[in-house]
This record gives structure tokens, C-alpha cells and sequence, in this order.
């Protein structure tokens, strides 16, 4: 009875949080998101799984991660081991979220935007690559690499 | 002229020239000596079955039509250099067509026949065979007069953000060239290797299939084999690459 009652509030909560087509609203401030997004809390271990999968983060096409069992990492953005030493979980978090909003040149992909994106895959369409919670574990698996 | 003053005058000729920008490298350049010398070696490059393949077709009788061959008589000599030519606008019909879509024409025009299908054995066949007659020869495509709309087209697609990763083929095959992408080291993006051999096919295939590849990668629409879209920025990379020696069938991871 509990049980069923607990469940049905978190999936009223999760409905009244996610309204259709639009995403969880976030603040600016500075080079960083300091609030998490919709207040979720993020899981590590689950970061590290969604960054190494290739269809969801596929971060490693691009990044070097401290993952010695990982072969054949890209070059293309800077290695990510020691990055939650040198930024904070605001500034992580505003990079994945919309990195061209630091560089409008980046070649970094805007994983929580779905505005202004053009000859999206169907598959893809209308929804962000991660979405809030992902983008929370995501951030909290990457503020544990202190060690450069 | 002082000797500064002309050691001055060579600098600027150098950045004023156009050979001063980054030189565009074939796929070739990019592989492992090993993958070069394999591409190279008729008797290696597996290729070749394909080219064997349309070679036969080029002469084969279907039906009481004529063959390639009895239009094309001596095709060493006179289809040497045609591959290097297309895309082009097809005179007719006024549209951009490929060496496929030549192909093909011919095909359904003069020998009466339904068409072998993009991305058949067949045409894969026949145009590694043709595009074979023009290994090392540099590609010439004509960027002017009734080219230019397909060609600025084909520019803006190049050039343009698309897909969830929201990228465009410049920002990897001009602004990444040389760094590694997972196992893959990026190129220049052109197609003179194509149709080509790739290992992770375990085939031959169009440089069409290569581009519905790269789309998928940034998560875009995939355009159709043959499409307009796909047709123009054929289009822009072979223009992209002129000069280079055309080397179909490559040979690819
Ligand atoms: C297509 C290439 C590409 C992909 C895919 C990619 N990144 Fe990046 N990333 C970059 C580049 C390039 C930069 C440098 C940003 C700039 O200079 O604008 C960057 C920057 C970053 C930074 C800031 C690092 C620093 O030291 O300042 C973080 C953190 C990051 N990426 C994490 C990720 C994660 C996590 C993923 C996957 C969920 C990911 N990236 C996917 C290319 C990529
Ligand atoms: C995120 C990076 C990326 C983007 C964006 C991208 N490509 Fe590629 N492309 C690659 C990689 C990696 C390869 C395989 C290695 C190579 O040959 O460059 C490749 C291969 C190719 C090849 C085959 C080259 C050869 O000789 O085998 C062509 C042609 C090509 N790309 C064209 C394009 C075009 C046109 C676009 C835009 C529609 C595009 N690419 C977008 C990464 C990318």
C-alpha cells in the first residue's frame, strides 16, 4: 500500500517536472550552471557507463578518459582525466549542456539543447542527447576525475 | 632589391599564392603503409573482384540489346578519363548526375533495360570497373556555368551544422584532419578512393553509403542513395579535389 502510494507520487512528480517538448530550465552564471538541473542528483556510475556508451554520450569518438580497458579514444577535445580538479560542477555542467555558449565555434556537441539544431535523424529528434538526470551523472562521474 | 627586400617579396608571393593554403591529401595518405601498399596491389586489393565483375558485365549480352562494349568500343582508350569528369550536368535533362547516374542512363536509354538499383552489385561493379580506367589520372570537374547552383549547394551543405552533434563535415575534414576519431584517423573528406573497399562493410561501396556514414555519425538525416543533396556535395568535394589522382577502387578501414 505504501509502496504503490510512494510510486504514484514520484511518477506525478516526474510528469509535473518534464513537460512535454520542453526541457528543465537552468540559470547562467558566469562560465557555469551551478544549480543541478531540475534538481536531480546525480549518480557516478552511472555517468562513467553513459560516457563510454556509443549511443548515448559516445564522449571517448573525441575524449581520453582514464579507462585503460578502453581502446582507440579520440584526440579531437582535451582529455578528460583530472578535469573535476580543474573545474567545478557549475562549469562541467554548463560545457555538456551547451558548450558553444562559452565558443560558438566549438566543435563540442550541445547535449542538452534541441533548439536551433537542423536535419536532425529521426531517431534523435526533439529530444536532448542526455537528458537532465543523464546530464547530472554525467557531471557528478566527471567531477570524481581529480587525478590528472 | 636588397636580398631582405626579396626574401621579403618570396614570403609574401607564398601566402599570396593559393598552394600556400593546407594542401588536400587523398584517403590514401591517411591509411597504414601496410593498407597503401594493399590498395596498390591489384592482386590484393579486393577491389579488383568488383572491377573483374563489371568488366564482364561491360560486355555481356542482355537480351537483343547492345552491350556497353558495342558502344564503347576499346574502353581503355575511350573511357579513360571519363570517370574524372563527373559529376556533371547532364546536357538533356539539365540535372547533376554521377558516374551511377550515367550509368544508368545508359542503361534504361539505350540498352532498354530496368536499372541494376544504387548500391547493387552490378552498378557497383560497372562503376569501379569505368572509374578503374581512370586510376591516377586527376579529377576535373567543372565547377562553372551550369554547375554553379548544384556546386554552391553542395558548399552550404559542407558547411553547415547538422545532426543532434550539431557538426558540419568542415569542422572534421578541414578543422580535424590528421586527429583520431575512436580508431579512425579523420582525412580530408574526399571521394576520389570511391567506390572503395571497406573493411567494416566487408565490401565494395559507393561514396554515398560512405556519406550516409558520416551523417549517421553527427546523428542527421540520412539522404538517399542518388539524392539531390548527396548529388551536390558529390559535387563540391570532387571540385574540392581537383587535380587529385583518382585511386577507385580504394581501399578503407
Ligand atoms: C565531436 C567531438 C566531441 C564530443 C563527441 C564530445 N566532446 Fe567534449 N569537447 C570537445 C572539444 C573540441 C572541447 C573543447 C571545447 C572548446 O574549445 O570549445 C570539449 C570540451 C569538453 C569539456 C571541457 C574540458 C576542459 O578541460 O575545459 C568537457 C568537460 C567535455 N568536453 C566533456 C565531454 C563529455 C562528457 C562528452 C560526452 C557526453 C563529450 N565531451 C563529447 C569535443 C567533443
Ligand atoms: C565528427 C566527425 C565527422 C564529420 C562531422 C563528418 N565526417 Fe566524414 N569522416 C569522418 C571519419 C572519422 C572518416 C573516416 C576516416 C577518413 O577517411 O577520414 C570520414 C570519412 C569520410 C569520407 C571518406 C574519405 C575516404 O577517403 O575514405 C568522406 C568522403 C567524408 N568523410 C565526407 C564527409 C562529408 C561530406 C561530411 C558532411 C556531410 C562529413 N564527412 C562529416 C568523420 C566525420
Amino acid at each position: 500500500m505504501r509502496f504503490a502510494a510512494i510510486r504514484t507520487t514520484l511518477i506525478l512528480l516526474a510528469l509535473a517536472s518534464a513537460p512535454a517538448g520542453a526541457l528543465e530550465a537552468y540559470k547562467v552564471v558566469g562560465d557555469a550552471i551551478p544549480a543541478s538541473l531540475g534538481g536531480r542528483i546525480g549518480d557516478a556510475s552511472r555517468g562513467r557507463a553513459l560516457v563510454l556508451d556509443r549511443t548515448q554520450g559516445n564522449c571517448l569518438i573525441c575524449h581520453h578518459v582514464p579507462e585503460p580497458n578502453e581502446p582507440f579514444q579520440g584526440t579531437i577535445g582535451p582529455g578528460l582525466a583530472g578535469v573535476g580538479a580543474r573545474l567545478d560542477a557549475g562549469q562541467l555542467r554548463l560545457r555538456l549542456v551547451d558548450a558553444g555558449l562559452l565558443n560558438p565555434q566549438t566543435v563540442m556537441p550541445p547535449y542538452f539543447r534541441i533548439e536551433g539544431l537542423r536535419d536532425v535523424a529521426p531517431a534523435f529528434r526533439d529530444r536532448p542527447a542526455l537528458n537532465a538526470q543523464e546530464i547530472e551523472d554525467v557531471v557528478t562521474y566527471l567531477a570524481s576525475l581529480r587525478t590528472p | 632589391m636588397t636580398s631582405a627586400g626579396r626574401a621579403l617579396a618570396a614570403v609574401l608571393l607564398a601566402l599570396a599564392s593559393p598552394a600556400f593554403a593546407e594542401e588536400i591529401k587523398p584517403g590514401s595518405a591517411f591509411l597504414s603503409p601496410q593498407m597503401q601498399r594493399q590498395q596498390e596491389d591489384q592482386g590484393r586489393n579486393p577491389g579488383y573482384l568488383w572491377v573483374e565483375q563489371g568488366e564482364d558485365l561491360f560486355s555481356r549480352r542482355d537480351g537483343t540489346t547492345p552491350t556497353c562494349l558495342s558502344c564503347h568500343a576499346d574502353p581503355k582508350q575511350s573511357l579513360r578519363g571519363a570517370a574524372a569528369r563527373y559529376p556533371q550536368v547532364d546536357a538533356n535533362s539539365g540535372k547533376l548526375i554521377n558516374l551511377e547516374g550515367r550509368i544508368e542512363q545508359c542503361r534504361i536509354d539505350r540498352q532498354k533495360q530496368p536499372a541494376f538499383g544504387y548500391e547493387s552489385q552490378e552498378l557497383l561493379g560497372l562503376t569501379a570497373y569505368v572509374a578503374s580506367l581512370s586510376r591516377g589520372l586527376p579529377l576535373s570537374v567543372s565547377a562553372e556555368g551550369a554547375a554553379r547552383p548544384f556546386y554552391e549547394a553542395g558548399r552550404a551543405f559542407y558547411e553547415r551544422r547538422q545532426g543532434q552533434l550539431n557538426l558540419a563535415c568542415t569542422q572534421c575534414h578541414d578543422g580535424l584532419v590528421g586527429q583520431k576519431l575512436r580508431g579512425d584517423t579523420i582525412s580530408h573528406g574526399v571521394g576520389t578512393g570511391y567506390p572503395a573497399y571497406r573493411l567494416e562493410w566487408n565490401g565494395l561501396g559507393s561514396l554515398h553509403r560512405r556519406l550516409r556514414a558520416c551523417s549517421l555519425g553527427v546523428r542527421a538525416t540520412q539522404f538517399d542513395y542518388g539524392s539531390d543533396d548527396y548529388l551536390a556535395l558529390e559535387l563540391y568535394l570532387a571540385v574540392r579535389a581537383k587535380g587529385l589522382a583518382l585511386e577507385a577502387p580504394g581501399l578503407r578501414r
